[in-house]
């Protein structure tokens, strides 16, 4: 397929891009931070979202989605990321929405996906037990009990953990591992929110005993891993197209005020210790757009992924918006240090963004270990 | 069936009985590649017949237009070709700077004239042509370019010095750049002429480079006469035609950063040279490296397959050859660093047969030469800079 938007996903970036422009810019997330907001996001924006159709992008038709696919949610998020925008478009419209249609059972489907179309329903993955990721390092076990299992673990760092109406949580089950949808109202979970450094908000979530039945499961039982990789590939992939709008813009910033500034009677963006450093970044840019459309239009067509692909965008992804941030702040000088001035946004969503399903030195080892050294 | 598809059968049954066997492995060293020329001895039958099967068909410049000597062939064809050529490794029937460099322009800008009596010549691999840029005081400022063309009514006396002529000892012509207007802003009073290196006066000089070999001369001009009628585009605006040319050449020379070695990629030579423990490269710091060189690989052949998509969906491309110079071959000096440590003393004998003839430590110095021929590295960079961000001059 050719590494080109085509025409209904130009017509979606362009009234994503809009949109967010115009409802969300980074002022937005400004607000909500100095309002305190106890959600980190904003209901009333989520409704316009909503009416957006953008939770229903990767629903299927039948299900009252509009079925653009990842690579028409990449796009959106891709957007959402050149303006901070705080909402579950991530976790939910995409990771969530994946997970239920790619291992969800007839009623798991029939009763979640219109809901996550409609907005009206938000997940969140319950996989970490440490800080850092670790996804197949999992303690949580699942104790079968008559016909039901019992859930009891700790999960750490849960993105959207403070605001799901369900969890997917991965757990053992004698046999390996399984996945499981809990209800955040279930008795025995307890949620603790803590804010993290720019306004959103994670959670850590312990699971007490918690009663789950047999059709509570995602997908078969002890056959999670593999389902559970594929749900956080497709996380990855969403958060490497968020953290790709969110370079592009901090860099498109900072070219700008290097041709506004002036020193030495000059714009500082004629002295070439600064101009190769943006040259170089610039070609660093150019080959991340590759790899994140390339990557949601594997998932569009391959139906098992590519990890590979995955951990090299995530990887590369991580590594060049933090790159980008970090220059940001240094190009832009003393005022880039500044709370009034916006590019400390950039920099501090990117290192989150970096930090979610596997910074880039995880990634690079997986990377390693798919082509077998 | 498709038309693409009737294309690739023809395709691969018309490989299939004129490829010769011996031409279907990839180069075990430079002496294997057929460069063509008046002077040109080839190796072996076979490779004389595949060059000059593949020049009858067109195949040695399937875009050309066939009037020239070409295929004539649409995009979706030379990528069937491309294609069927790689499925049975066969070698390049020809290598040439007279496709690669001087070609695009002479069918951009050329008259009809000019195309007609060069072109099928370098189709069929019969006159090497050589390039005449840099100068020993041009080099990353090449427009200050100083080798004199004085005008004599229908033709031109040029005397002066070119420098890094690839192979020019071995040219059978060169396309050169020399300064017509003295008296004018530099990038306005050069010309871009064409000569027989056989004319009376041209003489080359070898340069032995720190890899040991001499694939570059001096060239040096003594009241060489030039054809008036040899010249592309206007007299004094052979810039626009130096410029369009290199565009071309860095697209060639960042492309051979994508893929190189035969197919074995680097970490494949590292599994086997240093091993594995549980699958994992028994030297760890070492396999972070490798793998931060093959993700960087697999991003420049993505990209530049984006490039080429976008510029089917009609996008122009302008400056981004720099950019893919610019990464290409800073990528290649990372192959060759990378391939130097897994080896570790075997990559420095210089002679024997642990690395094929000293092949790796040779390849691994000429490398350092990729960022600086072409345009260095950082006139790549001035360009983005420049012409890509729009930052001030």
């Amino acid at each position: 397929m050719a590494l080109v938007l085509n025409e209904e996903h130009t017509m979606l970036r362009d009234s994503a891009r809009d949109f967010l422009k115009s409802r969300a810019p980074v002022s937005h997330l400004r607000s909500l931070r100095d309002g305190a907001n106890p959600k980190g996001f904003s209901r009333e924006l989520w409704s316009e979202m909503v009416e957006m159709g953008w939770p229903a992008i990767l629903v299927p038709e039948q299900y009252g989605g509009l079925e653009y696919g990842y690579t028409g949610i990449g796009i959106v998020l891709e957007e959402s990321g050149r303006t901070l925008t705080p909402s579950p478009l991530l976790c939910t419209a995409m990771m969530g929405a994946a997970a239920i249609v790619k291992a969800g059972s007839d009623e798991q489907r029939d009763s979640i996906l219109p809901r996550i179309a409609g907005g009206r329903h938000l997940l969140a993955l319950a996989c970490d037990e440490s800080p850092r990721h670790a996804p197949h390092k999992i303690d949580t076990e699942a104790v079968a009990h008559g016909a039901s299992y019992r859930i009891s673990g700790n999960k750490t760092g849960v993105a959207d953990g403070h605001i799901a109406d369900t969890f997917i949580v991965s757990a053992r089950t004698g046999g390996g591992i399984s996945l499981f949808l809990v209800p955040a109202g279930a008795a025995g979970v307890t949620v603790k929110p803590y804010r993290v450094l720019d306004t959103h908000f994670a959670a850590n979530v312990s699971f007490d005993r918690v009663e789950v039945q047999e059709q509570d499961l995602l997908g078969p039982l002890n056959g999670g891993i593999k389902i559970l990789d594929y749900i956080l590939d497709v996380a990855r992939a969403g958060v490497s197209a968020e953290l790709l709008g969110i370079a592009q813009e901090a860099f498109e910033r900072t070219i700008g005020y290097l041709k506004e500034r002036k020193q030495f009677g000059v714009p500082i963006g004629s002295f070439q210790a600064l101009q190769h450093r943006a040259a170089q970044l610039y070609t660093e840019l150019e080959m991340c757009k590759s790899l994140v459309i390339k990557t949601l239009q594997t998932l569009d067509e391959k139906a098992d992924g590519d990890a590979e692909l995955v951990s090299l965008t995530k990887s590369k992804l991580g590594e060049t918006a933090h790159l980008a941030t970090t220059e940001a702040i240094q190009m832009h000088g003393g005022i880039g240090m500044t709370d009034e001035f916006d590019i400390g946004f950039f920099l501090k969503r990117c290192r989150i963004l970096e930090n979610l399903y596997g910074d880039s030195y995880y990634h690079l080892d997986r990377f390693a270990r798919q082509r077998a050294y | 069936m498709t038309e693409t598809e009737s294309f690739r059968q023809e395709t691969r049954e018309w490989l299939e009985a004129n490829c010769p066997e011996s031409m279907r492995h990839p180069y075990r060293n430079e002496a294997d590649a057929c460069w063509g020329g008046r002077n040109f001895i080839f190796q072996s039958d076979d490779q004389k017949n595949w060059l000059d099967r593949m020049a009858a068909k067109g195949w040695t410049v399937p875009t050309w237009p066939v009037e020239y000597g070409g295929g004539g062939l649409n995009r979706e064809q030379v990528k069937v070709l491309k294609e069927e050529l790689v499925r049975i490794k066969a070698r390049p029937p020809l290598e040439s700077f007279g496709i690669s460099m001087l070609g695009p322009p002479l069918l951009k800008f050329g008259t009809e004239v000019l195309k007609q009596q060069h072109l099928p010549p370098i189709a069929r691999g019969e006159i090497r042509w050589v390039q005449g840029y840099s100068e020993p005081n041009a080099g990353s400022d090449l427009a200050s370019l100083q080798m004199r063309a004085d005008d004599m009514g229908d033709h031109f006396i040029v005397n002066g010095s070119k420098i890094w002529t690839s192979y020019g000892d071995l040219g059978d012509w060169m396309f050169c750049l020399v300064r017509t207007d003295f008296t004018v802003k530099k990038h306005e009073g050069i010309s871009f002429v064409m000569f027989d290196m056989s004319s009376e006066g041209v003489s080359t000089r070898p340069i032995k480079l720190i890899s040991g070999k001499s694939p570059f001369t001096e060239t040096f001009l003594e009241n060489v006469r030039v054809e008036k009628n040899q010249v592309i585009g206007k007299i004094n605006d052979g810039w626009t035609i130096a410029k369009y040319l290199l565009t071309h050449e860095r697209e060639m020379i960042g492309g051979s950063g994508a893929s190189r070695a035969g197919g074995v990629t680097v970490s494949k030579v590292a599994t086997d040279l240093i091993g594995t423990d549980n699958g994992i490269l028994s030297d760890t710091v070492l396999r972070t490296q490798i793998a931060r060189f093959e993700m960087d690989e697999r991003c420049l052949a993505l990209t530049m397959e984006r490039a080429r998509d976008e510029v089917k969906a009609g996008v122009s491309l302008g400056a981004t050859a720099s950019m893919f110079k610019y990464y290409g071959t800073e990528l290649n000096k990372r192959r060759y660093e990378l391939l130097m440590s897994i080896s570790g003393m075997d990559a420095l004998d210089w002679e024997g047969g642990a690395n094929c003839d000293g092949l790796l430590p040779k390849s691994w110095l000429r490398s350092k030469g990729n960022s600086i021929e072409g345009g260095t590295s950082e006139i790549q960079l001035n360009i983005v800079a420049k012409h890509l961000l729009g930052l001030p001059g």
